[in-house]
């Protein structure tokens, strides 16, 4: 069951909404893309509807709210360590098919792997309801059709397609047909959210990649064309890697905090040990352990692929490397090594 | 703080400090439970964060930690004395069972500050009725880094050590070579069944691996333990994996026919 309605009546919808939940969407913010006069869609809490970016893809994925870049774990007091407070509101997050499918593999490394659940993600989690953009085509570099993410049945509370100038919604929890229902002029309809069937660019990833494409020469081009910034994993829904960092505070040094903030398995200092040992130093051997974790060795582990096919590190790379590209080198190397 | 959160680190006192070297201290630290040989704890001081430290001792009501002054968070540590406290996390990780080492010839193969890992292991052996079967071969840079001087001594009087330095000033009497030197004279009878732990740095594992197997040692009968990076310790924060493994759960202790896949 589903609704159709007007963008003020959608507005309408939101306001009544943000009473209860907190709401995280792509937003849009004019001038802060890559170059000069491109515009950044990344993840904020919004206020109304209109700040809402339904079209384009987002630069970031929707993990931002769960897993964001720089969290405060705790507080150090002189003989005690406070856990941070924490906004314990419900919260809407929007997202595209993508990132709902991304939400099982965060669910999988912050919950499922090693015997304890992560507290601070579990907290966050636990509040999250999530709300559908349809997605009325395929975007750039887009390859969720091979990585069967395309679709989601469940998983979410109500979609939005934005259609002609109307929201269509269809509403998977009734708890929430009521903000629909009062709104004047909305339509009762069924509604199936859109969904991709086909992307320009395709993948194919071997059943099993074989163990001797990690001596292949395919990775030595990425050591020279990597710059090794991490944007890939910073924007991927997938990476859940992260620091510990501690703070003290410049005013009274005996005070200060432990943080967790992103880390990027391409960026130097991620393998670092005390007194100076490092593995993977090229970007080349750094490109393929992130490579092989998305196609290969998450699935040795969990059963399922880890990557979602959502071409958001394509699109960020300042050097224009293409992950579906690398995937189908793998593909065909893995013949190769194979036969 | 009663807390089932596991990144709540608890205080520790320390006991004693026990100092090896100008840079390599043991601190004796408070604690109870459940720990073996081979598993480490997050130490931290506020302020500057934490760092994966293995067990080096284990006794009634502590654990010794024996701490490298290399990093960030080390040298802190060093700042610290008898009576003070120290934040800690653990223990994690999976260990060795000691109890695989009965009842046949066993070569324990250490550098540096590997030893630490293998301390209770070796300590284990020299108690065994049959410690003239088991072998160390403990390596360190010169005769000034040496680690467990008084341990040292103990073994040596129980089963069979060889300890050797990189390198030494002249007049320097004792063994002066690579742990690798001295594996080839080994005077094992059934190396095809011997069991052989090997913990170092990378290079030293990788060359006495293959000292190990030139010798007529199984992939099966070598254990290993790995060093990586570990920001937490329950398999959360990604540092540690290679290939499907993570490091602080998987291990870090294994068996080398396992771990001879791990390429990082």
């Amino acid at each position: 069951m589903g609704y159709v309605l007007t963008k003020a009546g959608f507005a309408e919808v939101i306001a009544s909404l943000l009473e209860e939940y907190r709401i995280f969407a792509p937003v849009r913010k004019v001038g802060a893309g890559r170059f000069t006069d491109v515009d950044a869609v990344i993840y904020d809490e919004i206020r109304s509807a209109d700040e809402i970016e339904l079209e384009a893809k987002s630069d970031y994925a929707s993990k931002e709210f769960l897993t964001p870049l720089s969290e405060t774990l705790f507080y150090f007091t002189e003989n005690e360590v406070k856990e941070s407070d924490f906004d314990g509101r419900p919260v809407l997050v929007f997202g595209r098919s993508c990132d709902l499918h991304s939400l099982k593999r965060l669910d999988q490394i912050y919950l499922e792997n090693g015997l304890a659940k992560d507290p601070f993600y579990k907290r966050r989690r636990d509040l999250i309801k999530c709300v559908l953009i349809g997605c009325g085509h395929s975007y750039d570099n887009c390859f969720c059709v091979s990585m069967d993410s395309n679709k989601c049945e469940d998983g979410y509370v109500f979609s939005v397609d934005l259609i002609d100038g109307k929201i269509h919604s269809n509403i998977l929890d009734e708890s929430f047909d009521k903000a629909f229902s009062a709104v004047s002029g909305s339509e009762k309809k069924d509604v199936i959210p859109r969904f991709v069937t086909e992307n320009d660019v395709k993948v194919e990833i071997p059943e099993e990649v074989p163990q001797g494409i990690i001596k292949s020469e395919l990775w030595d081009e990425y050591t020279t064309r990597c710059i090794n910034c991490g944007r890939c994993n910073f924007v991927c829904p997938t990476c859940t890697c992260y620091t510990m960092q501690d703070v003290f505070y410049s005013d009274n040094g005996r005070v200060g905090e432990r943080r967790r903030v992103g880390a990027s398995c391409m960026v130097d200092g991620y393998t670092d040990v005390a007194g100076g040992g490092q593995y993977r130093r090229k970007n080349g051997e750094r490109m393929r352990f992130k490579v092989l974790h998305k196609i290969s060795d998450f699935k040795k582990r969990f059963g399922y692929q880890m990557c979602v096919g959502c071409g958001r590190c394509d699109d960020i790379c300042p050097e224009y490397i293409s992950f579906s590209n690398i995937i189908n080198k793998v593909n065909a190397a893995s013949k190769e090594v194979k036969s | 703080m009663t807390n089932m959160n596991p990144y709540v680190p608890f205080a520790s006192e320390i006991l004693d400090v026990i100092k090896h070297t100008g840079k390599e201290y043991t601190f004796r630290m408070a604690f109870k439970g459940e720990v073996k040989p081979g598993q480490f704890f997050e130490v931290s001081i506020p302020k500057f964060g934490e760092a994966p430290i293995s067990v080096s001792g284990i006794g009634d009501g502590f654990v010794d930690l024996t701490i490298r002054k290399v990093g960030r968070v080390t040298n802190e540590v060093f700042e610290k004395y008898k009576g003070q406290n120290l934040l800690l996390r653990g223990p994690y990780g999976n260990g060795f069972d000691v109890d695989l080492y009965k009842d046949s010839e066993v070569v324990v193969v250490a550098g540096g500050t590997g030893v630490s890992p293998v301390r209770g292991v070796i300590q284990a052996l020299s108690e065994m009725p049959d410690a003239q079967d088991k072998y160390v071969i403990a390596g360190f840079r010169s005769p000034d880094d040496m680690l467990f001087r008084d341990d040292l001594k103990a073994w040596d009087e129980k089963l069979k050590l060889t300890l050797t330095v990189d390198g030494a000033p002249e007049g320097y009497t004792g063994n002066i070579g690579l742990v690798t030197k001295y594996i080839e004279g080994l005077p094992l009878r059934d190396p095809a069944n011997a069991k052989a732990v090997v913990v170092g740095p990378p290079p030293m594992m990788k060359f006495t691996i293959i000292e190990l197997q030139k010798k007529g040692f199984k992939d099966s009968n070598i254990t290993v333990s790995h060093e990586r990076k570990m920001c937490c310790g329950l398999g959360k924060c990604g540092h540690c994996r290679v290939n499907d493994t993570y490091i602080c759960l998987d291990g870090p202790v294994f068996n080398y026919e396992f771990a001879k896949n791990f390429v990082d």
